[in-house]
């Protein structure tokens, strides 16, 4: 999140596309009734289903799933068309005025650069800005030259007008318009809108673009940055920010640095491909700090032997090959084709949240060994006896470890709105079961002693790994490693401004530097309510990152001169009179300079120092363009581009790509209030159970008409790679879509269930009841992530 | 001192904490259930004090989903205290109805004359059962169970005459956003324990439309309330064997207004 949770409550609308708050993440409504209480806020819900959060908000729309480039593509135009954007924002924080190079093009569907050969764009110099002698991008202030970014982006979305976009995405024309017209009324400099978003947006090939298409409508609109604004990333997991802020993901390190390639053999390649560099003397540029941050890495994660003649140990590093995906699908690609031996699965259920999980399943037999550890035998545990697999067939070793469940060891969650809260054990976990923290550093003490004396230099990473939490392992030590020392002294650092690249500092996480004060004292078990300035900040309340800011680009709250958007929402406020800001949040900006030099440069992480409408750093373009699912039955009407150019092909192998003729219905995937995830927790809780104890699939009165389906009936729906036996929920909340003329179904699964377990999903103990058997290892064009919420599919009544 | 809740539909967004809050606390057991075609479960009160009532259908040609909580509405003329033989059943000092266990001698005379037909009849334990408000809570001062977890707002618990205002507030915040809504509750039965603000009729909630005390009950305390002691142990053979089969709900005093809907009334004693 840009902002927080708590912050909702300031908006003036949200806009609610590829989530369902209600149902997955029910707090957040207590803001966005709150907002809507006291501000008359209006809460729009768009979704291919009417769900139980539609069913709350003021407005509906539905859309085809995989269409939300083309609905937010609508929206910006619309909004530039009538001239709703608000103006001055758009001129001073985005790059709206930067000048492009006279290369860069777009025809087709394509953009400049584009090796078809390769399936990606190799070349990519056109994407880039036309530079002045100093080599500071050219702005052209008026926003009128065609290479003007604004022009360019004006021209590119004058293709998604609203009769095309709505043939599109199946919304029907008056109630597009609603949604449009309400929003857009959030381009009033006094106006803010917010948008919540989740995994209906990101589990996409075009994933990242549709994260992208809303922070230009954000930016269009004048909403970043400010209370009751920005763009909500609402996270599925109550810990996966922390996760993701601790690189989990296989292309960073701690701290959103990249991931070192093989290209990058040196400390110093590493810097000279991974550290942004500008000649603009108004751009902040903070990444070019980036030096500091990973030397502190390297000290924190080697101690002594990180010395300036070892590259502070860089070489210990393990590289990741050029071009390689190592994302979840390549892992079990690489899985499937028998390159992986062995497997540690900690607090993850691939045999049922895996796409193609019936892929995912044969994947784990060709594992010599498997590591579970969950706090219950989760199915992934058993997939050896899974549905279509013979124990006697599979070889694989599974070691299942018992884990402490949250509320049974201590340490910090970070939640959607980046706050690190410290938690305390409530009671002991039962029998053997341990916290992740005293399973791991059993593991890395036993390893050590295995390399013990040796002087093998390949043996060094494990040699010089530094691992000083105490025994028993404290997690609290293991915070104030993340948050840094200064090594002269032994004492914490201030925070990450203190960070040193000469080998005089360590810091395990650059962005949660800060979490504890100099004198050791842990911030994230704050727990004061008081609320100064009375906009939502809390800042006494546990801590936020980066350096406690709860709310991002906040130098955008106010104009150049320092004055707020709208007085009634203002976490600052320049004073001229005394020179100096009035503040309620920690700024994310140079305070200690006049308002208009710091309004050169609200966003001081992007090299260009603003918000970007064009961006050169995604690999489908500088643009979000509308490209159909893997699997559809649908032609792009926006060009002769059907897929996303810039994604990865899987192997064929289990996973073929169905047809539209043979499968003719649009299938999506969803969650329920009363399940979490893959299941593993929720359905082994007998009460849970008891709310939704088996999987259903949402069809419309039309179609079980069609295929002589009544409500309850046990039905089959099938795709190209696997089938899955469910019980029909026929609703009217799940409609037929009129696209290009033409009537297309839709139905909807919730991806729960599976095959182990207090319940499974079903009657059948030969049966699995994952929905995501169904769903194709095919994946987004930056991340990898799965398309798991658009395919193709059929269904009938089973007799 | 009469305690109430309030129950606001337009903030209800059917999460159902409330219902397995109210597992918790009260320690009852989950029920094996099957998925018959709507989100409600389990489809009777059965084992549960509580369950959220889903309500679908289509108006003017758009999807709606009307959600509410069902319960014990723990009537101010609470028929089950008028029928009850032994005074198991009675009221709380907080205007609640509540029951002494080891009084209920299993006659299930206040199951069939609830009614709201919340009261379930617990062959285990030959016990009537239903919502008393958390009694237990309240006597420590806190907020029923189901009241405690509510998220958004919609269940607010308090004194009765606070809820009253509450349950105005709403309306009126409603009517801000053009939406007209009315209050059940307040006078019905006497008054009930649960006020609720409401979108549309009670009955397209599945919540019985009662006004006033059942006949039946009238009667009964008419004629038995004299010697209901007497009475109670004389027709207790009787009565005993041919009634506490019948766990009947109300029936459903309305099916589904407009379409077909796989919300529609799960029905009595299904």
């Amino acid at each position: 999140m840009t902002n927080g949770w708590v912050d909702i409550k300031h908006t003036d609308v949200a806009l609610i596309i590829g989530s369902n708050p209600a149902e997955n993440h029910p707090i957040s409504f207590k803001w966005l009734l709150d907002a809507r209480e006291k501000r008359g806020a209006k809460l729009i819900h768009m979704d291919p289903r009417f769900g139980r959060t539609s069913a709350v908000a003021d407005h509906w729309a539905p859309l085809r799933p995989g269409t939300d480039i083309p609905f937010i593509g609508g929206m910006i135009n619309y909004i530039i068309e009538n001239n709703l954007m608000h103006h001055d924002y758009v001129v001073n924080y985005t790059n709206a005025t930067f000048m492009v190079s006279d290369d860069f093009d777009f025809q087709d569907g394509l953009f400049t650069g584009y090796d078809e050969a390769r399936r990606r764009y190799t070349d990519r110099s056109s994407w880039s800005y036309e530079l002045d002698e100093n080599g500071v991008p050219r702005r052209d202030w008026t926003m009128t030259h065609p290479r003007s970014v604004f022009q360019l982006l004006k021209k590119h979305f004058a293709r998604y007008d609203v009769d095309t976009v709505c043939a599109t995405t199946g919304t029907p024309k008056d109630k597009y318009l609603e949604v449009v017209r309400t929003y857009a009324g959030t381009g009033a400099p006094d106006k803010v809108g917010t948008i919540m978003y989740a995994m209906g947006t990101t589990q996409h090939t075009v994933g990242t673009q549709n994260v992208r298409s809303y922070a230009i409508l954000q930016l269009l609109l004048g909403n970043v940055g400010r209370p009751g604004g920005g763009v909500q990333a609402l996270r599925g997991k109550s810990n996966v920010q922390g996760a993701t802020d601790m690189a989990i993901l296989y292309h960073i390190i701690p701290g959103y640095m990249r991931v070192p390639r093989v290209s990058m053999a040196t400390l110093a390649d590493y810097f000279g491909a991974a550290v942004p560099s500008t000649n603009d003397p108004d751009s902040v540029n903070y990444w070019k700090n980036m030096p500091k941050f990973l030397v502190s890495l390297l000290k924190a994660w080697y101690g002594d032997k990180a010395t300036p003649e070892n590259d502070f140990g860089y070489d210990w590093l393990p590289k990741l090959q050029d071009g390689k995906d190592a994302s979840h699908i390549g892992i079990f690609e690489d899985m499937y084709e028998g390159k992986i031996q062995g497997l540690f699965c900690v607090g993850q259920n691939p045999a049922v949240g895996g796409p193609n999980a019936k892929k995912e399943r044969k994947a784990l037999t060709k594992l010599k060994w498997m590591v579970v550890a969950d706090i219950f035998e989760c199915d992934s545990a058993v997939f050896w006896k899974s549905p279509g697999i013979d124990p006697k067939d599979v070889e694989t070793e599974v070691f299942l470890l018992p884990t402490a469940a949250s509320m049974e060891k201590q340490g910090t969650v970070s939640n959607s709105a980046r706050w690190l809260q410290w938690r305390y054990a409530a009671q002991q976990p039962p029998g053997d079961a341990r916290s992740d923290l005293k399973i791991f550093t059993h593991l890395v003490n036993k390893i050590k002693e295995l390399y013990a004396g040796s002087t093998d230099p390949k043996d060094e990473p494990v040699l010089n790994l530094t691992w000083n939490y105490g025994d028993p392992p404290s997690a609290e030590e293991v915070l104030k490693e993340i948050h840094g020392y200064d090594l002269k002294t032994g004492k914490p650092v201030l925070n990450f401004t203190r960070l040193m690249d000469d080998g005089s500092t360590s810091c395990g996480n650059w962005i949660y530097s800060g979490c504890f004060t100099e004198d050791g004292v842990n911030l994230t078990k704050r727990r004061n309510g008081e609320d100064p300035g009375g906009i939502g900040i809390f800042p006494q309340w546990t801590w936020a990152w980066p350096v406690n800011r709860r709310i991002a680009y906040n130098r955008c709250s106010a104009d150049v001169n320092g004055q707020p958007w709208d007085p009634a929402r203002a976490p600052f406020r320049w004073d001229a009179s005394q020179g100096r800001w009035i503040m309620y949040d920690v700024p994310d900006f140079v305070a200690g300079v006049p308002p208009q030099q710091s309004a050169k440069s609200p966003f001081i992480m992007r090299l260009e120092g603003v918000g970007c409408l064009f961006s050169r750093e995604l690999n489908e373009g500088p643009f979000p363009e509308h490209y159909e699912p893997w699997e559809t039955p649908i032609a792009n009407a926006f060009s002769s581009v059907q897929l996303n150019p810039a994604v990865q092909l899987w192997g064929e192998a289990d996973n073929a790509q169905g047809s539209a003729s043979e499968f003719p219905i649009i299938g999506t995937t969803f969650r329920v209030t009363e399940h979490w995830q893959s299941g593993t927790m929720t359905r082994n809780t007998p009460w849970l159970a008891e709310l939704m104890p088996e999987v259903f699939v949402e069809i419309s009165p039309q179609l079980a008409q069609e295929k002589g389906i009544q409500n309850g009936d046990a039905v089959l729906v099938t795709t190209a790679r696997a089938d899955l036996e469910a019980k029909a929920a026929v609703t009217s909340r799940i409609a037929p879509m009129t696209i290009h003329g033409r009537e297309h179904h839709v139905i909807a699964v919730p991806w729960h269930y599976g095959f182990a377990g207090y319940i499974t999903g079903g009657p059948n103990k030969q049966r699995t009841y994952a929905a995501n058997e169904l769903t194709a290892h095919i994946g987004d064009a930056n991340t990898t992530i799965p398309e798991y919420k658009a395919f193709l599919c059929d269904i009938r009544k089973v007799t | 001192m009469a305690k109430a809740v309030l129950v606001d539909t337009t903030k209800c967004t059917a999460c159902r904490a409330c219902q397995i809050a109210c597992k918790q606390w009260n320690q009852l057991p989950a029920l094996r259930t099957e998925f018959t075609g709507s989100y409600e479960n389990p489809p009777d009160y059965r084992g549960s004090y509580t369950r959220i009532l889903f309500n679908e259908s289509v108006v003017d040609g758009e999807p709606r989903w009307l959600f509410a909580k069902g319960q014990c509405m723990h009537c101010t003329e609470a028929a089950c205290v008028m029928v009850c033989p032994t005074g198991a059943m009675h009221k709380s000092e907080f205007g609640s109805t509540v029951m002494d266990a080891s009084k209920c001698i299993g006659c299930n005379y206040c199951m069939g004359n609830c009614p709201f037909g919340v009261i379930y009849f617990d062959r285990d334990k030959n016990l009537a059962r239903k919502c008393d408000m958390c009694y237990d809570r309240m006597q420590a001062g806190l907020t029923p169970a189901c009241a405690k977890v509510c998220a958004t707002g919609a269940l607010v618990y308090g004194e009765r005459s606070e809820t009253l205002a509450g349950a105005q507030q709403a309306v009126a915040a409603a009517a801000r956003r053009g939406i007209s809504t009315s209050v059940y509750g307040q006078d019905q039965v006497g008054g009930l324990g649960w006020i609720y603000v409401l979108r549309d009729t009670p009955e397209s909630y599945r919540i019985p439309n009662v006004q006033e005390l059942p006949f039946s009950a009238r009667v009964w305390d008419v004629l038995f309330k004299p010697a209901r002691i007497a009475a109670g142990l004389a027709l207790l053979v009787g009565l005993w064997a041919n009634r506490r089969e019948t766990v009947e709900l109300a029936p459903p005093p309305n099916e589904a207004k407009t379409s077909k809907s796989p919300d529609s009334p799960a029905g009595a004693g299904k």
